[in-house]
Order: C-alpha cells, then sequence, then structure tokens
C-alpha cells in the first residue's frame, strides 16, 4: 500500500480529516521549503503538497504566481525540488509528499527519468495539472511503474460521465477543484461542493480532497464535515509572502494548527 | 500522392497537438470541438461565413506579382498573396470572424482574447463590434508599450485592454491570463484563440478558418501564371497565417513550402523567437509542439523586432510538417526583416508587416538562386501602419 492510501486509512479509522498544505519550493527559498515542510508536519498536515515552479502557472492566481517567480528567480528547477524531498526525508519517512505543476518540467526530464529520480527521493505521489486522463497514459505507466501515485482532479465542469475516465487512472486520492477558476480565487460554495462530493462518492473509489477556495480556518471547517481532505494553498502561500524574513516558518506552523483545530472540532462536533 | 486528414479525433499531429489543459476547461473543450464540426458541415453557416469575408473582409484578397522587385532580385518571380488588404489589414479577421459567428450560435455573449502586436487583439474587438458581443483583450504590459496605436483602436472598438503584468509580460502571458478568464468564465464566455495553436480543436478550427488564404491562391495563381507556384513563403509565429495557405497545398507535393521564423539577433544569440529552428519538443497553452525552453523546462523569453513573432511556441502542425519533411522551417534575423520591409516599401509602394517582412526577407535569398521561369508565393500577412513607430524609432526618429 502506498504512503498516501496508508495515511488516509489510518485517519479514516480515527474518523479523521486530511490537511493537506500546499507551498511553492524554493519559496523564498530552498533552505526555507525543508523547514516549512518540517514544520507543517508537526503541526499537523498529514500530507504535503509541493509547488514545482513553472514559469507559466495557467491555473494558478496571482498569489501562486508570485511565489513561483521567486522562486524561479533563484533558478529552482525540478531537480532542486527532488532533492529538498530527499532531504525531507531524512527526517520524515511518514508524511506523504506529493508533487505539484506543470507538465513541461516533467516532460523535458523525461517521463521515466523524472518517476524513477522522484521514487528514489522519497515522492510519493505527482499531480500535473495541465495533463488530463486523456493525454497522461504514458506518464501514468511511468509513474506506476515506480510505485508513485498519479493523483488527477475532478472540477465542476466534469460530467458524471467522465468520473471513470479520471477514477481508472487515479491513485491516492482524487482532488476535487471546488470552483470554475484559478488558485487561490473566490470563496467557495459549500453547499454545491457537498453534492457534487456526494455525487463522486462511490463511484470513483478513492478519498476526496477539496482544494482551490479554502481561505481560512472556517471554509476547511466546513468542507471537512463531508470531504476526506481540505487542501489549503494560497492561503499559506501568502502568510510566507507577508511574513517577516526568518518568520514564515512560525506563521505557517502557526496557521496550520489553526486550521487543523477547525477541522477536528468541527468533524467531531459532527460525530 | 499522400492523404493528410490530420489532426485525428483526439486533435493530435503524429506526436504534437492534442488537448493539455485543467481538467475545469476539458467540457468546454468538448462543446467546442463538437459545436465547431456541426457548423463546418452547416451550408447555412458556411453561406454566412463566406458573406461576410466578401462583404465585410472585402475577400478575396488579390494575389500581385511584384514584377519590379523580382527583376531586382534577378531570378524567381515574386507573387504576394495581399492579406495586407484585408479589413483591419491582417489575415487575422479571416479567423476572427469564423469564431465569433461561432460563439454567437453557441450562446456565448462575451469574447475574450489574447493579443501581441494588436492585430489579433484588434480583430476580435472589431468582429466583438460587428455581432455585439462583449469583449476584452488580454495584453502584455510590454506590448502595450511598444503597440500603442493598436491598443486604443480596442478601445475605439468597444473592448476592454486588460495589461498582464506577470512573467516576461508579452504574448505568452497574455494567453495565461486569457486562458485563467477562460477557466473562470468558462459557460457564458468564448475565447478566441488568434493563431493556429492551444488545445484541440483550436489549432484545427483556425487552420479551417485561414485556409481561405490557399484556397483563393489555388484558383487565382492558375488565372495569374496559369500554374501553380513551386514555392510557398510564409512568416510563423505561432503560424495560422502560414498553415492557411500551406494547407490547401499539403497533398500537392511538387509544391515546397517554407516557413519562417524570426531568428531576432540571429540563432547563435539566444535572442530570438524561432522554437522549430532552435527549440525542443514540449508541453504548452494547451498543445506538445517545439517550444524555447531550459533544461528545467522552464520557457524562455523570446526576442524578435516583431511583436507578432514574439512567442515561444508554435502550432502543433508545423512542428509535425517540420518533422515529417514536407514543409521546411528556416530563420531570418530582426536586420535582414527590416531590409526587406525597406525594399518592398521602396520598389513596390507597399507597406508590409514586419512579421510579414520575415517572409519577404526569405524570399530575398531564395530567388536569386532560381531561374526566371520559377515562381514564389509570398504570404504579404499584413500591413505594416501599425509598425511604423518602431521602424522610425529604428531609424532615430521619434514621430
Amino acid at each position: 500500500m502506498s504512503r498516501i492510501s496508508h495515511v488516509f486509512e489510518q485517519l479514516q479509522q480515527h474518523g479523521r480529516r486530511a490537511l493537506i498544505p500546499f507551498i511553492t519550493s524554493g519559496d523564498p527559498d530552498l533552505a526555507t521549503t525543508l523547514d516549512l515542510m518540517h514544520a507543517m508536519a508537526q503541526a499537523g498536515a498529514d500530507l504535503i503538497e509541493l509547488g514545482v515552479p513553472f514559469s507559466d502557472p495557467m491555473a494558478d492566481g496571482p498569489t501562486i504566481q508570485r511565489s513561483s517567480e521567486r522562486a524561479l528567480a533563484q533558478g529552482v528547477g525540478l531537480r532542486d525540488v527532488l532533492a529538498v524531498v530527499a532531504e525531507f526525508r531524512r527526517k520524515d519517512g511518514q508524511t506523504p509528499v506529493v508533487l505539484m505543476g506543470y507538465l513541461n518540467p516533467v516532460e523535458r526530464m523525461g517521463y521515466d527519468a523524472f518517476a524513477r529520480a522522484a521514487r528514489q527521493a522519497g515522492v510519493d505521489g505527482v499531480l500535473t495539472v495541465d495533463c488530463p486522463p486523456e493525454e497522461a497514459g504514458p506518464l501514468t505507466d511511468a509513474l506506476y511503474a515506480h510505485a508513485i501515485d498519479p493523483i488527477f482532479l475532478l472540477s465542476p465542469t466534469t460530467p458524471e460521465s467522465r468520473f471513470p475516465v479520471v477514477a481508472r487512472l487515479a491513485r491516492g486520492f482524487i482532488y476535487y477543484v471546488s470552483l470554475k477558476g484559478v488558485t487561490g480565487a473566490a470563496t467557495l460554495d459549500v453547499a454545491d461542493v457537498r453534492n457534487r462530493i456526494h455525487a463522486m462518492r462511490g463511484r470513483v473509489g478513492l478519498p476526496i480532497g477539496v482544494g482551490f477556495g479554502i481561505r481560512d480556518a472556517q471554509s476547511a471547517q466546513a468542507v471537512a464535515r463531508f470531504a476526506d481532505a481540505v487542501v489549503v494553498g494560497s492561503r499559506i502561500v501568502q502568510a510566507i509572502e507577508e511574513a517577516p524574513r526568518g518568520e514564515a516558518v512560525d506563521r505557517v506552523a502557526a496557521l496550520i494548527r489553526e486550521i487543523r483545530s477547525a477541522i477536528d472540532a468541527g468533524v467531531g462536533a459532527q460525530a | 500522392m499522400r492523404r493528410y486528414d490530420l489532426p485525428d479525433e483526439r486533435g493530435h499531429f503524429g506526436p504534437y497537438g492534442g488537448r493539455f489543459v485543467a481538467e475545469t476547461l476539458v467540457q468546454a473543450l468538448d462543446d467546442l470541438r463538437n459545436q465547431y464540426q456541426r457548423y463546418a458541415q452547416d451550408p447555412e453557416f458556411q453561406a454566412e461565413l463566406a458573406h461576410e469575408l466578401k462583404h465585410y473582409v472585402g475577400r478575396p484578397s488579390p494575389i500581385y506579382h511584384a514584377k519590379r522587385w523580382s527583376e531586382h532580385l534577378g531570378g524567381a518571380q515574386i507573387y504576394l498573396k495581399r492579406e495586407d488588404l484585408n479589413h483591419t489589414g491582417a489575415h487575422k479577421i479571416n479567423n476572427t470572424v469564423g469564431q465569433a459567428l461561432l460563439a454567437r450560435r453557441m450562446g456565448k455573449r462575451r469574447v475574450i482574447a489574447e493579443t501581441g502586436a494588436g492585430q489579433h487583439g484588434v480583430a476580435s474587438a472589431t468582429v466583438a463590434a460587428r455581432y455585439g458581443l462583449e469583449c476584452v483583450v488580454y495584453m502584455g504590459a510590454e506590448d502595450i508599450k511598444r503597440q500603442a496605436p493598436n491598443v486604443y483602436r480596442m478601445k475605439l472598438l468597444g473592448a476592454s485592454v486588460v495589461a498582464v503584468d506577470s512573467g516576461s509580460k508579452t504574448l505568452k502571458d497574455a494567453m495565461n491570463e486569457a486562458m485563467r478568464d477562460w477557466v473562470t468564465h468558462v459557460e457564458t464566455t468564448f475565447y478566441i484563440i488568434g493563431t493556429a495553436a492551444g488545445p484541440h480543436p483550436y489549432p484545427m478550427m483556425v487552420r479551417d478558418f485561414q485556409a481561405v488564404i490557399g484556397q483563393e491562391a489555388r484558383t487565382q495563381m492558375i488565372e495569374l501564371a496559369g500554374r501553380q507556384p513551386d514555392v510557398l513563403i510564409a512568416c510563423v509565429g505561432g503560424g495560422s497565417n502560414a498553415i492557411g495557405l500551406f494547407s490547401p497545398y499539403l497533398e500537392d507535393e511538387a509544391v515546397r513550402l517554407i516557413g519562417v521564423e524570426a531568428g531576432g539577433l540571429g540563432l547563435e544569440s539566444g535572442k530570438h523567437a524561432a522554437p522549430l529552428s532552435a527549440g525542443v519538443p514540449g508541453v504548452l497553452h494547451g498543445n506538445r509542439t517545439y517550444l524555447m525552453q531550459d533544461d528545467n523546462g522552464q520557457i524562455q523569453e523570446t526576442h524578435s523586432i516583431s511583436a507578432g513573432l514574439d512567442y515561444p511556441g508554435v502550432g502543433p502542425e508545423h512542428s509535425w510538417l517540420k518533422d515529417s519533411g514536407r514543409a521546411t522551417y528556416v530563420a531570418v534575423t530582426d536586420a535582414e526583416a527590416l531590409q526587406a520591409f525597406h525594399d518592398l516599401c521602396r520598389l513596390e509602394g507597399i507597406i508590409p508587416a514586419l512579421e510579414s517582412s520575415h517572409a519577404l526577407a526569405y524570399a530575398v535569398k531564395l530567388a536569386p538562386t532560381l531561374d526566371k521561369e520559377q515562381i514564389l508565393l509570398v504570404n504579404l500577412s499584413g500591413r505594416g501602419d501599425k509598425d511604423i513607430p518602431t521602424v522610425a524609432g529604428l531609424s532615430g526618429l521619434a514621430l
């Protein structure tokens, strides 16, 4: 069983939900990225999504675009991201790490070379936002061969007839994009998201995480009542951007703790 | 004769093309493909399109035998396909009329577009005015500075022009921002992509709308010269004017096809916009194609004297035509393009766009190597009025 599936199984046994924070590798620098990963895991993150900076982040809003630009200004590339994961694994063998980014850096490295190196570094899942299932066959083959879970998106515009198409290739968990738009856009419509998650249950056979538009502890709590995982990205990246030099790690840890307890309280109250 | 029937059902030209977009856009692209395929077969739609192209755009555009220039170069006869004489001054409007008619039939009241030099933005704003659609044009902040007259032109036509401040602040970033708008307003908005690139069905659809250029040329060359040309030459940024000219000639293997990329300061300088000449395949803006990128797969900034060619990718069909050997791709420098610009002004009384001047510059190289019976047909894809401030600036003049 993959590290991702194992974590979801454990959480489910305890009636808990996964908290998945996203940060961009190399923002503000690679050393801080490593510290942030450890701090987030300690503060209650169950899985870590690590953004691979890309020059043309079409699916991202301004906050994550800027973080990508900050990382690229230091020349951070896919190989550096893998090196950070390998470093993280020296101390943390439990917290799954999912790389999130765009296809071209992976394509440039070569699918097989990438999958091999990612496995060696200790990466557990890979989400390439601009590679839908119809184009993903060669990539997923390479990832399966190296026991890495390909993560796929479902969106508010995905017709139900496509659920099986996505589910057939997906492993680990399904990432439901909670709104039509880019990362960090408007606040999501909780009732709408709940209905969609309901429709997916039983048709995808994997845990379902919800992301895009979760701005604070309150919306995380609301979503956690019906989703298996809550992904928080832009809000954390914004905290890193706004933090005075040297304070990013503490601020992010505090934010994770706040969201963690809101999620747990919400789910606990429900039970 | 080889049959030519690409792309396949999923938009692939061999390994190129396809549909590399976030999940949110997949359904919208399916709808667009289905609607396009339906209207491509619909006589009423085709009749309306033909009517608009004739009475609004001014088609057919003439072909002109540039005799003085041909004599000056001392070799092959050069003919020019005069897309510069279209309404709005370039080939871009062939495609925007088609897409706007489609948008209307799909019930979309809002259109968005990206633009580099502003020609596609102007063509989009024009058809939005003509058909009563709301229009938002995304344009890199750098390009807005370089192309002030076109920005004002779009505003006169009632469009909103949004400055894009991210990345390199040029065409590729404008396209990123247009994609972000589309993903946010996908149910109400039609994205008019200006070149034969992007996710399927755009490369196919834009090619089909631009193929009127080559279709007319096939008839006109028989009338004018009694035969088809030996060589077709067109500039290639995204490559819509080139594919429009080439497409009806693909199965006619006696006709050589040459695409001319922006060589900027020279391929060896790294400062150019010539992915087919000096790039490697990758994935950007919804398709797999040749790209200018570094070893980390980051897209590189490009350089060209011509804002319309200043783009790190190229339409996927050109990538396929290159690999298959059916077309050849070359690059000319800024300086060579500029020289051809001046030559055409002085010898033929035609001010060409800097984009089209790249195609002209390659004709300058090729014509003298061929005998006087040979025929080159160059796509004069746009007129140069928009470039006058740039050219004057290079001569040290401020207008």
